[in-house]
């Protein structure tokens, strides 16, 4: 009996360590890629801001909306752009995207142009209109791609395919901490009456050069790469930082796993070692 | 001379923060010059040399793209891609103006996105290749 169960615990042994030796290798890799799209977010954070606050303070200030991106119309169907990852093992990263976009969806007429393999996969799979099939692979779109991106979303929320537009992204909160969050991107929402108030006592009058609705048709398409840039970057280092805490714990309940296997490995040694002893003395006291 | 504040992002990063004297680009409505005590502004940047002053010294940059707003004083200048001249790759930028150049040459069997897609190269290659200059 013991002997077999040897055998057996050693080869468990065997495949934890295997799969511990994977889980290290991926925790390496993302915390290396982590550093390099940490870097990018930080780069990209003072445009995204600065862009929106710019924006909200001019749509705060303005008072007469013309231009189409700014009006609002009663919704009939809602597009989303839903940035996920393009693998798995990331603890809940991909899951609590679809979650969220599930939750704010709810009762909704809705598109979805995905963004990550994953995300192309899951609305492919459940038969939900795609709007563009072409952004598969998150980890090698850059901001060309995001241009593209906001060049078909305008030109068909203009042709009125959707009455709303909505990113949903994961908000690279820290190293450790990941969030996923819903952008209002169109219509271009007027904030709220207090800030409106603020703006408006701040700076009354802008210029535009050459008239208002030219610019703002000129600069939404901008913005919109601009917020799927932002977002994008914020996704890739939240799946970079969801994968490394995944695989770090895998790592450790994999060193847990062998260490309790070793224990039971050597008990079962001694017992069979006991047992020969006393199998040997009964030999020799006959 | 009176200076003002002067910030220029692009999605790859911050490139300056810091007081100016003159910030000068291209909109789609024409060249325009921006300095202190502007009033509040707000319009979109085409593709162009742009270039900045500070301390009486010039520097010139190629910008494409993005918006420029003047808000209470504080100029915030969002391009798409912002190169300062000397960043610029001067043989990269003649490769992609001859490459759009013989896209645009056999125009014919382009479609129009195609041709607009080379149309955009070509002037960006064009605006590079004078600002290198």
């Amino acid at each position: 009996m013991a002997a077999g169960s040897m055998k057996d615990i050693k080869l468990r042994i065997k495949s934890v360590q295997g799969t511990m030796q994977i889980t290290k290798a991926m925790e390496l890799v993302a915390s290396s890629k982590l550093r390099r799209a940490k870097e990018r977010v930080e780069n990209s954070r003072p445009y995204f801001t600065t862009l929106h606050k710019t924006l909200t303070d001019i749509a705060a200030s303005n008072r007469e909306f013309t231009s189409p991106y700014v009006k609002e119309r009663p919704v009939k169907n809602t597009c989303y752009v839903i940035i996920a990852g393009d693998r798995g093992l990331a603890g809940g990263y991909n899951s609590n995207v679809f979650k969220m976009v599930a939750a704010h969806a709810e009762g909704k007429n809705y598109c979805v142009l995905p963004v990550g393999k994953k995300a192309l996969e899951l609305y492919q799979h459940k038969g939900i209109a795609v709007v563009s099939t072409a952004f598969g692979e998150v980890a090698d779109l850059s901001v060309s791609d995001c241009f593209e991106m906001a060049r078909i979303l305008s030109e068909q929320y203009l042709a009125g395919a959707f009455d709303e537009i909505y990113v949903v992204y994961t908000n690279f909160v820290s190293m450790l901490s990941q969030s996923p969050a819903t952008l209002k991107v169109l219509p271009f929402t007027a904030p709220t009456e207090e800030e409106k108030e603020a703006a408006r006592s701040n700076h009354s009058l802008i210029l535009y050069e050459p008239d208002s609705e030219t610019v703002f048709n000129e600069i939404i398409p901008e913005y919109i790469s601009g917020i799927i840039y932002g977002a994008m970057c914020e996704s890739v280092a939240s799946e970079l930082a969801a994968r490394r805490t995944a695989m770090d714990s895998a790592t450790k309940n994999a060193g847990e796993m062998i260490d309790r296997l070793n224990l039971y490995y050597n008990r079962a040694r001694q017992a069979a070692i006991t047992q020969e002893i006393t199998e040997i003395v009964a030999g020799a006291e006959q | 001379m009176e200076r003002f504040s002067l910030e220029i992002v692009t999605p790859d990063g911050l490139i300056y923060e810091g007081e100016a004297e003159r910030v000068c680009c291209r909109t789609i409505d024409g060249d325009i010059a921006i300095m202190a005590r502007h009033c509040d502004y707000c319009t979109a940047i085409g593709m162009g040399s742009a270039h900045i002053i500070v301390d009486g010294e010039k520097r010139y940059a190629a910008c494409m793209g993005g918006m420029l707003s003047v808000l209470g004083g504080k100029v915030h200048l969002m391009a798409t891609t912002w190169e300062w001249a000397e960043d610029i790759d001067k043989a990269r930028a003649e490769a992609s103006k001859e490459r759009a150049e013989e896209m645009l040459a056999h125009g014919s069997d382009l479609d129009a996105r195609e041709l607009e897609l080379a149309q955009a190269r070509l002037k960006r290659a064009l605006v590079r290749t004078s600002v290198a200059r």
